[in-house]
């Protein structure tokens, strides 16, 4: 089993989590390495002696692996190659994989020679705002800007398909527990045992948190007997789900935290049922928030280089991976986390040449240890500098001044190549804010902590800043109890381990070292303590204005490791307390996520619903070419079996189906009108308030056409509505608005007007729908209906029929869209496919021949019938030619605002036929119409062009409808469609916009 | 990721909900000459109350009824939900109008 140790230098023979028996193969930058199943990306790169692995943002400065968590600034690699290519992941939070591909970042041509080092040596120019500052007032911005913005910034981005499946649940609980560290498993037990429906979520693969990266004992064993004890029995309850490798990511209202579940990430690629991840959608009740804290950095000369790392992240490699940071180590401290780390790692055979603690007195708990272990401490001393461009080779130790703001000259060269910095913990209150809470600042340990609550988010153990582990695991506890009573829950029992931890000796503030050199605060984004310093010079006053100006904490950190620094800072230059200067908003997500899980399967064809009407096999079968008509999938037009799709046979077919329907008989699907079920015996008076025209006259068996207005007084929509019954009606809308017209009288019926006994229903999908249409429509029909009289008197124009088709309950309506004798037929949506085909059956004696929407189309702008492209919620009655359609004797809906002013103008645009004068170019609809299209900008607008019919197969010649200022109708009879985008502009003759049968003789005999 | 509590279905996701508005308007009972400013106030005048609002939501993807919320627009809380007709700022007595 130790073959493989040979290469892996760094790593310890015996100890960690990780499975000496399971080697696994990866390639960083190319070279190949070994590694352990347990490892992180970041701990076997450390094992195999790799320090060096990005260059950063700005400066591009050799940077290292600085911490052991998802707060990593500086280890950025890209991952995996290919479509499944990912910039800018942390290589401590990625879990090893069999050949697992990474490389560096925001280097050319490669990691140890990166042209953009030059940018180290300019820096003293490179200040906050500097590109903005140099390049902003000189003419050409644009063009410096692509090469400002191409030297600095992270990893690229892939050009190929997500080809990995995304998934969404939904999942309610009792208490969510967000932290699987001893906080959150502790209160998972007595939530568990009080048997509240408990959700503990933890972004790592096994729960522990800090306990895995520490040597605690519990109950005089190491830790991970209890954690291994208490996930047995949560494992054991039913009333638990543990959801690991899950990263809970935003706190939203309602107490809904919703989190990413890395499915498998941790695998090659997705076994084939596998969904790469999950969001979690969790709607708790109440919600742990045991999340832990962070620990920062201090700001001192060079404080970046790789080989200088947090010390909590050091002890993290020795304890949990096995693995030596370094041969020869310095720790820097401000409070008492550099002991425990100069304890771990002299146990794990790591030379530790000094502790150097900014603190004046030595803890004296720690003093036996020392000594055992002949540790030297340093105290009331700073690391001042450090040295080693790829990797850190000594540091500088200094003495701290009694007021701290200088050096005295007694310092002094070591070499280490590891050094260990603590400058104490930041509970992660990040979920807590986006809860709405407001952080406050607490002296003793240094450090925001929550403060009020906002929602049923508590927060527990070290992420409301209590540090020590019986505090956690007892406050755990406690919070599980308390929430476990407020749900009327029976309170358990749990007995708290005995820890072996020592007194907490308080943290005493060290921001900064004083000295030259580049002192980082935001190593992700290369910012320095002196570009907060001239911030503070210029003039920002505000940390939110600091943070943009600045850049600090900008990264996809989001400043982890970094804002407490930067404020801090702030808050010295302007000699205020920290609690003044206040923090920055927190907002999710919490750590960086892709988009794929956020839109879940609703992507391509799943992205919206998709229509079919009942007849659409059919449609599909007999050379039908579909259209998306808003969710509807509709036939645009038919091609013949011999016909290929194209342009010219798209035109073809057109001109073949409008024919037919003018000479002799067609059929088209129209079931995707909207169809409303009215039924009460006030319906009469409700249509009477809905429509603009009378209503309480209309009899049994009868249609009639009718508009809507809104409030507003501008048209709505527009269809038919019949009178089946007594106190039963029929309304159709247009595709388009069926669902708004259905909402707009569910308001009426249910807010303004409860009084009135309708009810309305929507049948859109419970009906089949064709048009009859043509000459020959009643030939066709009459065989359809041997025994039902069809002719104009018996069944005249607008017409209500309720038959019987060989069986199948029928309702006709003899309304015409088509300009033409024509027929509807309804008929369950279920006999849809069988009674076209009945009714093409029948037709064949009349060449009868189905039509798409092209033909429907141009058949409605030839008969000059308003449809979707006019009714566009712009328009009046009077706009739209259908003035006398509103009722003088009544009110209905908009009757009181249609008569303003503005809307009685007489030179408002009106309906207008379009004809091209060369009576052949295609006119775009949308087109905007002109008096001169030579005219200087800018040219008054005169109108536009709403429908366009490439061709009128009846007139021979292009046709539209448009809209033309009233003034402009009066005067002119020629104007210019323009459409600049397209580079077109074409004279057109205004007409009347009935362009075929004005008298509409064609419908009514 | 509100809950609205539907008085006929009970309690429900927001998403399954579609905002309407300002449940404070009433529509004026005819057409009148002598009722302009009251048109133009329902049609057109809303106010963006920060703080309890009454507001119309249609349970559009459930019972399509609609609902009158009373929402504190500043934290999103739902503090009451009734029929259209409910004056629930009275029903919930002791609340102040603003906060």
């Amino acid at each position: 089993m130790f073959r493989f140790q040979s290469r892996q230098q760094q790593r310890l023979d015996d100890g960690g989590q990780i499975n000496r028996l399971a080697p696994i193969n990866f390639t960083f930058d190319g070279k190949k390495f070994i590694g352990f199943e347990g490892d992180t990306l970041a701990s076997a790169l450390l094992a195999n002696g790799v320090r060096l692995v990005g260059r950063s943002f700005k400066y591009h400065r050799p940077r290292g692996i600085y911490s052991a968590g998802i707060e990593e600034p500086n280890a950025l690699v890209a991952l995996r190659s290919g479509d499944r290519h990912e910039p800018n992941t942390r290589a401590t939070a990625i879990e090893l994989f069999p050949g697992l591909e990474a490389k560096s970042q925001n280097r050319w041509p490669n990691l140890l020679l990166d042209y953009l080092q030059i940018n180290n040596l300019l820096s003293p120019f490179l200040s906050a705002g500097f590109y903005y500052k140099t390049f902003m007032g000189l003419p050409g911005w644009h063009f410096y800007e692509y090469f400002i913005r191409k030297a600095a910034g992270m990893g690229d981005g892939t050009k190929f398909k997500d080809p990995d499946k995304y998934d969404k649940k939904h999942v309610h609980c009792d208490i969510l527990i967000v932290g699987g560290g001893p906080t959150g498993i502790s209160a998972a037990v007595t939530a568990g045992r009080a048997g509240a429906r408990v959700i503990l979520v933890d972004n790592h693969p096994k729960l522990g948190g800090q306990l895995n990266g520490e040597r605690y004992f519990l109950d005089k064993k190491p830790a991970h007997h209890w954690v291994e004890k208490c996930v047995e029995e949560l494992d054991g309850l039913e009333n638990v789900t543990i959801a690991t490798r899950t990263s809970a990511f935003g706190y939203y209202d309602s107490d809904v935290v919703n989190a990413i579940e890395s499915v498998s990430d941790h695998l090659p690629e997705p076994l084939d049922y596998q969904c790469r991840q999950r969001l979690w959608q969790i709607r708790a009740k109440k919600v742990i928030l045991a999340t832990g804290a962070t620990e920062r950095p201090i700001v001192f000369s060079n404080n970046d280089r790789p080989g200088v790392m947090l010390a909590s992240a050091a002890r993290r490699y020795v304890n949990q991976y096995a693995v030596k940071p370094g041969k020869k180590a310095v720790i820097f401290t401000n409070n008492d986390d550099g002991y425990k780390t100069a304890f771990d790692l002299v146990r794990s055979g790591v030379e530790v040449v000094a502790v150097v603690d900014s603190r004046k007195n030595i803890p004296e708990h720690f003093e036996k240890e020392l000594n055992e272990k002949d540790i030297e401490v340093i105290a009331s001393s700073v690391v001042i500098d450090t040295y080693g461009y790829f990797g850190l080779n000594s540091v500088k130790i200094g003495t701290l001044s009694h007021d701290g703001k200088t050096i005295e000259s007694n310092s002094y060269i070591v070499s280490a190549d590891l050094l260990a910095v603590s400058g104490g913990w930041s509970p992660n209150v990040h979920l807590y804010c986006h809860s709405g809470g407001k952080p406050v600042y607490n002296d003793s340990i240094e450090a925001f902590v929550p403060g009020e609550l906002s929602q049923n988010g508590h927060s527990a153990g070290a992420s409301r800043g209590s540090f020590s582990l019986t505090d956690c695991l007892q406050e755990g506890h406690n919070i599980a109890n308390t929430m476990a009573k407020a749900l009327n829950l029976e309170v358990a029992e749990q007995i708290i381990p005995e820890t072996d931890e020592n007194t907490i000796v308080p943290i005493e503030a060290l921001w900064r070292v004083p000295g030259k050199g580049k002192k980082f605060v935001d190593m992700q984004d290369d910012v320095t303590e002196s570009d907060i310093t001239l911030a503070h010079r210029e003039g920002y006053v505000s940390v939110e204005h600091l943070k943009r100006y600045t850049t600090l904490g900008m990264g996809t950190d989001q400043g982890k490791t970094s804002n407490l620094n930067g404020q801090a800072i702030m808050a010295q230059e302007k000699s205020e307390p920290i609690e003044k200067i206040g923090t920055t908003t927190f907002r999710p997500p919490y750590t960086p996520i892709a988009l794929g899980p956020l839109a879940g399967r609703d992507i391509g064809l799943s992205y919206k619903h998709t229509r079919r009407s009942a007849m659409h096999n059919w449609h599909k079968q007999n050379g039908a070419i579909f259209v998306e008509a808003g969710q509807w999938l509709r036939p645009q037009y038919y091609l013949n079996e011999m016909e290929q799709p194209s342009k010219e046979n798209m035109d073809k077919a057109i001109s073949r189906e409008v024919q037919t329907v003018r000479t002799s008989v067609g059929l088209v699907d129209v079931s995707t009108l909207g169809k409303i079920d009215i039924q009460g015996k006030d319906s009469a008076e409700f249509l009477n308030r809905v429509y603009t025209n009378g209503w309480t006259k209309l009899p049994i068996g009868k249609a009639r056409y009718g508009i809507m207005l809104r409030e507003d007084g501008l048209v709505f929509d527009d269809g038919t509505t019949s009178r089946l019954d007594e106190c039963h009606y029929f309304m159709t809308t247009t595709t388009s608005n069926a669902a708004a017209v259905l909402s707009h009288m569910e308001y009426y019926l249910h807010v303004q007007w409860p009084e009135l006994d309708v009810k309305v229903t929507s049948v859109t999908e419970q009906w089949a729908a064709m048009a009859l249409a043509g000459p020959k429509s009643r030939n066709v029909l009459s065989k359809l209906l041997p025994t039902i009289d069809v002719d104009n008197e018996s069944f005249p124009f607008m017409g209500v029929r309720e038959v019987d088709i060989e069986g199948v309950p029928a309702r006709i309506f003899r309304i015409s869209f088509s300009g033409e004798l024509s027929y509807e037929i309804n008929v369950p949506a279920d006999f849809g496919e069988l009674i076209w085909q009945r009714i093409l059956e029948v037709g064949q004696a009349y060449s009868i021949r189905p039509y798409g929407t092209e033909a429907m189309g141009i058949m409605r702008i030839e008969k000059g019938h308003v449809a979707g492209p006019e009714l566009d919620g712009r328009m009046t009655a009077a706009d739209l030619g259908l003035q006398k359609l509103l009722s003088t004797k009544k009110d209905f809906i908009g009757s009181k605002m249609m008569d303003r002013e503005g809307l009685k103008d007489k030179n408002r645009p009106r309906l207008v036929g379009l004809v091209p004068v060369d009576k052949k170019s295609r006119v775009k609809s949308g087109a905007i119409l002109v008096k001169d299209p030579t005219l200087a900008p800018p040219v008054p607008k005169l109108g536009h062009v709403s429908s366009s019919a490439y061709l009128s197969p009846t007139l021979g010649h292009p046709i539209s409808l448009g809209f033309v200022s009233g003034d402009i109708i009066e005067t002119t009879k020629k104007i210019w469609a323009v459409s600049p985008l397209h580079k077109e502009s074409h004279e057109l003759e205004i007409t009347d916009p009935v362009f075929y049968d004005k008298k509409s003789e064609r419908l009514h005999d | 990721m509100l809950i609205i509590n539907c008085p006929l279905c009970g309690p429900r996701d927001h998403a399954e909900f579609t905002y309407v508005g300002d449940a404070t308007k009433n529509r004026p009972e005819n057409s009148d000459n002598s009722n302009d400013n009251a048109w133009y106030d329902f049609v057109y005048l809303r106010d963006n109350p920060k703080g309890l609002h009454q507001e119309l939501w249609q349970h559009s993807f459930g019972c399509r009824c609609f609902v009158k919320v009373l929402r504190n627009t500043l934290t999103h809380e739902i503090i009451a939900t009734g029929m259209p007709k409910d004056n629930l700022i009275l029903k919930e007595k002791g609340l102040e109008l603003s906060v």
